[in-house]
């Protein structure tokens, strides 16, 4: 079997976790390789959880919000898309190649969009190919 | 153009006096500055409330950092007397960026700050021999050379003028520092201040060509030391290489003026590790490091406050492993503030990027 890639999909609940299943109960395909955290927001999301997963073995970090304006707690996506702006030079800075980690916004409504993107984010990291791990020679 | 005062002595006592007319007076109740602890010259940092102690003890300029005096300048604020603090550029924004963050205030402190040609590491100051290194150190920042004695960032330091002090002195760059005082007095509560002192006062700044040219050899400086220190060029095994040798004690994040939380994270049960969650991760690797999360607790340091970083080298100091760590948190903080515009400590009133929320900004993420 060829290499698939794990990729650590992070959700708002109230956005983009309904859109995924807008996504399955429209029965459209996606790709199979992402493993879904529900959070309450995508404010929520430190910085660390996204590090944690690249480290402990995932080959990406999909996080997905609501769309700018649309957030349930009037402005955690603000914070969001500050930190994650961040997070570009902090990858550089690692080492790890930035398209590992995609963010993107989808709502309740767009379960096409959802497969949209997880089909373009698990086959941008098929491209990159596995992580390497933080530990030397392993 | 500001006020500046001018008194004929050499500018350590010139300011000593102008202190100690501002304790006579009851203007200040007390003041924050460097001192002497024994003959061989050893300091530390004390709040001084009598007069005849400051003038005998204090060492304002005295280049070193027992700790950044932003902490210390946390604990004496919020206060009701005012006091003065004499301190170093970097720890003034360390603590502008602690007020920030409501871990102080600024009201009823008289900040007086100089410009500062860098510190001796720790170790190498206060050790029994320090006299020679001292003198010639005060003889080469004269001129607008950096001594070459000096922590690495400190070289390499840009932001050697303060920025938000109420009084600036001319120390680095001035070659009169042993016979002429000038006091640059940038903010209202300073003029106030000095009202009844009696001295000269002129209009007059700092010599901005002189201050160019340090300027300018300190880029230069600090182009050569982010080459050498890269962790960019080899990715994760370079990584490994930089962080690898940290025994996790958190010195770092101990003696950092931006690292507040009581509970750091880190140390939080958070980061307890148990078998299942080792077994876990042994899973996917084949062997653990231990104890575990170092290299990550770097990472995680530098998320959380290196965009506030104002480079003091405190912690390239105490790092008992010899990491660089300094000089890393000092280049990727640029990195990031240059996505914000921001400048650590520019501005008690400017907000720290994570908490600023605006609907229209970066357009490439989450397209």
């Amino acid at each position: 079997m060829t290499w698939q890639p794990k990729i650590l999909a992070i959700l708002c609940n109230w956005c983009s976790y309904a859109g995924a299943d807008l996504a399955g109960v429209s029965r459209l395909q996606y790709p199979p390789n992402i493993r879904v955290v529900r959070i309450p927001c995508s404010g929520r999301v430190d910085p660390l959880f996204i590090m944690k997963a690249l480290q402990t073995g995932y080959d990406g970090v999909l996080v997905s919000g609501c769309h700018p304006g649309d957030c349930h707690y009037l402005s955690g996506n603000y914070f969001a898309r500050r930190k994650f702006a961040m997070m570009k030079p902090m990858m550089e800075f690692i080492g790890i190649e930035p398209d590992r980690l995609q963010f993107s916004w989808v709502s309740a409504g767009e379960g096409e969009r959802f497969a949209d993107v997880v089909t373009k984010v698990t086959n941008d990291i098929k491209k990159i190919g596995p992580i390497k791990k933080l530990v030397k020679g392993v | 153009m500001n006020k500046v005062i001018k008194i004929e002595k050499s500018t350590k006592q010139g300011l000593l006096e102008f202190l100690e007319h501002l304790l006579v007076n009851d203007k200040i109740s007390g003041v924050l500055t460097l001192r002497k602890i024994n003959e061989n010259g050893i300091c530390d940092y004390g709040f001084i409330t009598d007069p005849k102690e400051l003038i005998e003890t204090a060492e304002p300029f005295a280049p070193v950092m027992p700790v950044n005096a932003s902490q210390i300048l946390s604990s004496l604020t919020p206060t009701t007397k005012p006091i003065a603090a004499i301190i170093k550029p970097c720890e003034l924004r360390g603590f502008v960026e602690r007020v920030k963050r409501a871990q102080g205030s600024l009201d009823n402190v008289l900040t007086i700050s100089y410009t500062c040609g860098g510190v001796i590491p720790l170790n190498t100051f206060q050790s029994d021999a320090n006299e020679k290194l001292v003198t010639d150190y005060f003889e080469v920042i004269k001129g607008t050379d950096t001594p070459d004695s000096v922590r690495p960032t400190c070289k390499a330091c840009e932001i050697f003028i303060p920025m938000t002090a109420d009084i600036t002195i001319p120390i680095f760059g001035n070659n009169e520092v042993d016979s002429d005082c000038s006091l640059i007095m940038n903010s209202e509560e300073a003029v106030k201040m000095s009202k009844d002192f009696k001295c000269e006062i002129i209009e007059s700044d700092l010599d901005s060509k002189i201050m160019a040219e340090i300027l300018g050899k300190r880029t230069a400086e600090k182009e050569i030391l982010f080459k050498t220190v890269s962790t960019t060029k080899e990715g994760l095994d370079d990584l490994v290489d930089t962080f690898g040798k940290c025994i996790g004690c958190h010195g770092c994040s101990r003696v950092c003026p931006i690292c507040y939380c009581v509970l750091c994270d880190f140390e939080s049960s958070n980061f307890d590790y148990n078998t299942d969650l080792m077994e876990n991760e042994l899973s996917q690797k084949h062997a653990l490091r231990l104890p575990p999360d170092t290299i990550f607790f770097q990472l995680g340091r530098l998320n959380h406050m290196s965009f506030s970083c104002v480079g003091c080298g405190q912690c390239e100091d105490v790092c008992p492993a010899g990491i660089p760590v300094s000089t890393i948190f000092k280049k990727t903080g640029e990195d990031v503030a240059k996505i914000f515009d921001f400048v650590p400590g520019r501005d008690v009133e400017e907000v720290i990027p994570v908490m600023i929320i605006k609907e229209q900004e970066f357009p490439e993420v989450g397209e």
